[in-house]
C-alpha cells in the first residue's frame, strides 16, 4: 500500500504519513487539523466535505488521499487571504445563509468551484450545481441569494 | 431534578426517548463560583414562578415549574469581560446570538464584549435541555434579569467609588459615566479586587420590549465569521492529545443477540484494542480507517428475531395498544365535551377519515459524535447533544460513578431538531476510552445515525367531524395512535368534542422531533377542515374563521391570507392553492401554499407564505431564517421522507436512498412576522413547521381533486384520479 508523504494544501507543502487508501477528508481533518471540511454521509451525497483539487470540487469523504497527492488542494481554511474574507464568505454572512453552519464550508467550496467555472451562473445554474449539497436546516433560498451576490461582487472586482 | 423532567413528560408523552429514568443529583457548588472565575461580580438567577408561567405552557410547552434553584449566572470580570453561563446549547437556532442580544440590551454593552459559556456541566447550572422551544421564553428572561441586576450593581459601585449620586450615573458602551461626563469607570475598574455575588429572583425589573434597541434588531450571528472560515469548533472537531478513533459493532438487525464473537483477527492488527462489556463490542485504532478495518475483522454470530415491516406499520400500530401514558388529549388527558353522537346528528355534512404518519429521520448533518477522556477516575465527554445534563446522568449510570465525576461539554453542534436528546455516542466513546486507556473519538456513520438513533413517531389519526350548512362545526372527534398529543386539542370551537391520544407498541425506537406530534395532528386536522369546507361548498378560509375565536390564531390566518392574495387565488387545471393554520408552544402560524402537479404526477411546490407570531420578536432576521428553514424541512416530511424497514433492518439508511429536501425543491418563501411587543417572547424553532404540510396537501387537492391522507403525501408523485 502506497504511503502518501506530502500534500499541497492551501498553497503550502504539508508533510503527512498516510495510507493512500485513507479518505482525503480524514487526512485533512485528523492529521492536518483542517476541520472546516465535515463528515456528513461518507458516500459523496451531502457535500459537507467538499474541497477543491486543482480548482475542481470533489467530495473528500469518498476521495482516497492517494488521488490528491499530486494536486493543489484547497480547503475552506485557505479561502480568506490575509484576513480578508472571500466574497462568498462575505455574502454568506450578509445573507445569514446558515443556521447550524455544519454544511456551510462545503457549500462555500462548492460555490467557489462553480463561480470559478462559470462566473455568470444563472439562478438555475446555481440550483443545479448546488443540488448535491444538503442543508438540513433549510437555508437554501439564502444560500442561492448569497452565491448570486458573490458572483456579482466578484465580477465587479475583476473589471 | 428528575421531577422537572417527569412533569415535562406528563405534558408531552411522545418524548418517548426520555422515558428512561435519569438521575440529576449533582448541582453546581455555589461556593465554587469564584474558584471558577477568580474575582469580580457575579449575578446568579434563582428560578421562580415567572419562569414557569410563560405563554407556551398552556399549549403543552416546557412550562413545568422547577424547584427553587439556579437557572443561569453572569460574571463581570476584573478585566471588564462579561461572561454568561447557561446550560442551553447552540444547535443552529441562533440562541448564542439571541441570548447575547438580551444581555447586551440590559447591560448597555456592545454584543462583541459578551461571551457565552454554554452547556458545560462543570460550569453551568443544571438545565433540562434545549428543547420544546424553551430557550427564548425561559432562559432569555433569566439572562435579561441577571444583566439588569448587574447593571444596577455596577451603578451602585460607581456611585460609591466616585462619590457621586447614583442618579447622576448611567451605563453606556460598557462604561459607567456621570451625566456631566466628568467621571467614568470601566466595568473592570468597578469590580477590581472584589468578590461580589448577588442572587436574584424573578422579580428583577427589565426593559420593556417597546424600549428595546439591541433585542428586536437583527445583529448577525455572533459565531458567523468562525463558521464561514472553517474555524468554528463543532463536537466532531474536538481533538485530544493521544486520541484514537473508535468504531462500534452493530447488530445486523434490531433486537439481534450476540451468539459468538471472535476478536483474535482484529486484535492482531497493529494498534487495535477491542472493547467488550456485556453486549457492547467496539474497537479503537490510530486512525478512523484502521478502526474500520478492525471492525471488519471481528467475526460475530447473531441470533435474529422476526419483526414487523413498514408495509404493515399502520395496521400494526392499531393492533398493538400499550399501557401507560395514553389518554392524553393535548394536555392533561382527553378533551371531552358534549356528545359526538348528538353533534353528528345535528350536522348537515359528516366526514370521517384516517390519516397516517410515517416514521422519519432527523438526519442532522452532524451525526452523533463524542470524544471521551478518563483521568483519575473522572470522565470528560465532548459530544453533540441537546441535553448535556441528561447525558451526564446516562454516563454516571453506565459507569456507576457519581455525576460529580462526569463532565459533559457540548460545543455548538451540527443541528438536532429534537433528535439529539440522548447520549448513545457519549456512553459508547467512554466505554471505548476506558478499554483503550486513551481518549477516543467516535463519529457515528450516516448509516448508524439513520439506524441506531431514534425516529419521529409514526402514527394513525382518525377524525370524525360534522358541520351544518352555514359552516358551524357541530362535532369534532380525533384519535391519535402513537404519534403523540401535541396540538391534538383543536383550536376550533365546537360544542361536541372528543380528542384522545392512544399509546401503542412502536416497532422502531422513536422520540422527539421538531414540534413533536403537532405536525401530524395539525396535518390531520387542517386537511379534514379543508375537506369539510369543500364538501359544504364553503371557502376554506371563511370556514376556519367562522369556527375560530382565538384572536392570535385568527390574526396570523388573516395576515397570511391577505399577503398571499388568498381571495384572488383561483385554482385551474393541475394548479392549486391551500391554506392551514395551527398553534403550539405559545406561538401561532398560518401557511398558504401554491403547487403545480405535472401530468406525470410530480408535485412542484411553487410558493409558500407563512405568517408567524411568537410575541415580542428578539431577532427578526434570524426568526425569518427559522421560519423559512422550518418550511423547507417541512416539505420533506410532507411530500417524500419516510423510513422504510423490514425485519429489524432500516432499508434506506443513506442520503442516496432517503430523500431530504434539496436546492431544487425550494419554493419561493415569503414570511410575514407579526411583532407583538405587548406579549412575552415565545420560542420559534418548531411551530413554523406545522402548517406547511396541510397547506401543500390542500393545494394538491385543489389542483387534482385527490385528497392525500398519508405523510409523506407524494413520495412517488400524485396518482391521477
Amino acid at each position: 500500500m502506497a504511503i502518501i508523504k506530502e500534500l499541497h494544501v492551501n498553497g503550502s507543502r504539508r508533510v503527512v504519513n498516510a495510507e493512500g487508501e485513507r479518505s482525503l477528508l480524514s487526512v485533512l481533518r485528523d492529521d492536518l487539523d483542517l476541520t472546516g471540511s465535515k463528515y456528513g454521509c461518507g458516500e459523496g451525497r451531502c457535500g459537507a466535505c467538499t474541497v477543491l483539487l486543482d480548482g475542481r470540487a470533489v467530495r473528500s469523504c469518498s476521495t482516497p488521499v492517494s488521488t490528491a497527492a499530486d494536486t493543489e488542494i484547497q480547503t475552506i481554511e485557505g479561502l480568506a487571504k490575509d484576513g480578508k474574507l472571500h466574497p462568498l464568505q462575505e455574502a454568506f454572512l450578509k445573507h445569514d445563509a446558515l443556521q447550524c453552519g455544519y454544511c456551510t464550508c462545503g457549500m462555500i467550496m462548492n460555490a467557489v468551484a462553480l463561480l470559478g467555472r462559470d462566473p455568470d451562473s444563472s439562478r438555475e445554474d446555481i440550483i443545479r450545481s448546488m443540488n448535491g449539497n444538503i442543508c438540513r436546516c433549510g437555508a437554501y433560498p439564502r444560500i442561492v441569494a448569497a452565491i448570486q451576490e458573490a458572483a456579482r461582487s466578484m465580477k465587479g472586482a475583476s473589471k | 431534578m428528575s421531577e422537572l423532567i417527569f412533569d415535562e413528560l406528563l405534558l408531552e408523552p411522545e418524548r418517548y426517548e426520555l422515558f428512561t429514568d435519569t438521575l440529576f443529583s449533582a448541582e453546581l457548588d455555589r461556593r465554587a463560583f469564584f474558584r471558577i472565575v477568580g474575582g469580580g461580580l457575579i449575578v446568579a438567577c434563582v428560578l421562580g414562578e415567572a419562569d414557569a408561567q410563560q405563554p407556551g405552557r398552556g399549549r403543552g410547552g416546557f412550562g413545568a415549574p422547577g424547584p427553587k434553584e439556579l437557572g443561569a449566572w453572569l460574571h463581570v470580570g476584573e478585566d471588564s469581560a462579561v461572561t454568561v453561563y447557561t446550560g442551553k446549547v447552540e444547535i443552529g437556532q441562533n440562541a448564542r446570538t439571541s441570548l447575547t442580544q438580551v444581555v447586551a440590551e440590559e447591560l448597555h454593552l456592545p454584543m462583541e464584549r459578551i461571551k457565552l459559556v454554554m452547556a458545560d456541566t462543570q460550569l453551568v447550572p443544571f438545565d433540562g435541555g434545549t428543547a420544546g422551544s424553551g430557550t427564548t421564553p425561559r432562559m432569555a428572561p433569566q439572562l435579561r434579569r441577571a444583566a439588569a441586576a448587574a447593571r444596577e450593581l455596577l451603578l451602585d459601585l460607581a456611585a460609591e467609588q466616585g462619590k457621586v449620586k447614583r442618579e447622576e450615573m448611567s451605563v453606556h458602551d460598557g462604561k459607567v459615566t456621570t451625566t456631566d461626563g466628568r467621571a467614568s469607570f470601566t466595568f473592570g475598574q468597578l469590580t477590581q479586587g472584589k468578590k461580589l455575588m448577588k442572587v436574584i429572583d424573578d422579580k428583577t425589573p427589565t426593559t420593556p420590549a417597546e424600549k428595546w434597541t439591541i433585542s428586536g434588531a437583527s445583529p448577525p450571528k455572533v459565531e458567523g465569521k468562525a463558521i464561514v472560515t472553517g474555524t468554528h469548533q463543532f463536537a466532531s472537531d474536538v481533538k485530544r492529545p493521544g486520541m484514537v478513533f473508535g468504531k462500534v459493532l452493530r447488530p445486523p438487525s434490531f433486537k439481534a443477540e450476540l451468539v459468538s464473537l471472535q476478536t483474535r483477527d482484529a486484535e492482531a492488527l497493529p494498534g487495535v484494542t477491542v472493547a467488550r462489556d456485556g453486549s457492547f463490542v467496539g474497537v479503537t485504532a490510530a486512525t478512523d480507517h484502521d478502526a474500520t478495518k478492525a471492525l471488519a475483522a471481528l467475526h460475530a454470530e447473531w441470533k435474529t428475531t422476526p419483526q414487523p415491516s413498514s408495509e404493515e406499520l399502520f395496521d400494526y400500530l392499531k393492533k398493538h395498544p400499550s399501557a401507560g401514558r395514553g389518554g392524553f388529549g393535548g394536555r392533561g388527558g382527553p378533551d371531552r365535551r358534549g356528545s359526538i353522537a348528538e353533534g353528528l346528528k345535528a350536522a348537515d355534512q359528516q366526514l370521517k377519515a384516517t390519516y397516517t404518519i410515517a416514521y422519519i429521520a432527523h438526519a442532522p448533518m452532524e451525526p452523533r459524535v463524542a470524544v471521551a477522556e478518563w483521568n483519575d477516575g473522572k470522565l470528560t465527554v465532548w459530544t453533540g447533544t441537546q441535553m448535556p445534563f441528561r447525558v451526564r446522568g446516562e454516563l454516571a449510570r453506565a459507569f456507576n460513578i457519581p455525576e460529580e465525576r462526569v463532565r459533559v461539554i457540548v460545543p455548538d453542534m451540527g443541528s438536532g431538531y429534537g433528535g439529539k436528546h440522548s447520549g448513545e455516542s457519549a456512553v459508547e466513546a467512554a466505554r471505548l476510552a476506558k478499554a483503550a486507556g486513551k481518549p477516543v473519538k467516535l463519529v457515528w456513520t450516516r448509516e448508524e445515525e439513520f439506524t441506531w438513533a431514534y425516529f419521529r413517531p409514526a402514527g394513525v389519526i382518525e377524525v370524525t367531524a360534522g358541520a351544518t350548512k352555514d359552516g358551524t362545526l357541530t362535532a369534532w372527534e380525533c384519535h391519535n395512535y402513537n404519534s403523540g398529543g401535541s396540538s391534538l386539542r383543536s383550536p376550533y370551537e365546537s360544542a361536541n368534542v372528543l380528542t384522545e391520544f392512544h399509546t401503542t407498541d412502536s416497532p422502531l425506537k422513536q422520540g422527539s422531533y421538531r414540534a413533536l406530534a403537532a405536525t401530524a395532528n395539525t396535518f390531520a386536522r387542517e386537511m379534514h377542515m379543508d375537506d369539510l369546507a369543500h364538501a359544504l361548498h364553503l371557502d376554506p378560509l371563511a370556514f376556519r374563521l367562522k369556527n375560530l375565536k382565538d384572536q392570535r390564531l385568527r390574526a396570523v390566518l388573516e395576515a397570511a391570507a391577505d399577503r398571499f392574495g388568498w381571495s384572488k387565488s383561483k385554482a385551474d387545471d393541475h394548479h392549486g392553492f391551500g391554506i392551514a393554520c395551527g398553534t403550539e408552544k405559545g406561538s401561532f402560524v398560518a401557511t398558504c401554499a401554491e403547487v403545480s402537479v405535472q401530468r406525470n404526477g410530480l408535485v412542484k411546490v411553487l410558493r409558500v407564505l407563512t405568517a408567524f407570531e411568537c410575541g415580542a420578536i428578539i431577532n427578526p432576521n434570524h426568526l425569518k431564517n427559522q421560519v423559512e428553514g422550518a418550511g423547507m424541512m417541512a416539505l420533506g416530511g410532507a411530500l417524500f421522507e419516510a423510513i422504510r424497514f423490514a425485519n429489524g433492518k432500516i432499508l434506506n439508511p443513506r442520503f442516496s436512498d432517503y430523500r431530504v429536501p434539496r436546492f431544487a425543491d425550494t419554493p419561493l418563501f415569503e414570511t410575514v412576522l407579526l411583532d407583538r411587543k405587548d406579549l412575552p417572547s415565545a420560542g420559534a424553532g418548531e411551530t413554523p413547521i406545522i402548517a406547511v404540510g396541510p397547506a401543500v396537501g390542500n393545494a394538491i387537492f385543489q389542483a387534482t381533486g385527490v385528497r392525500l391522507r398519508s405523510l409523506p403525501m407524494a413520495p412517488k408523485g400524485v396518482k391521477a384520479t
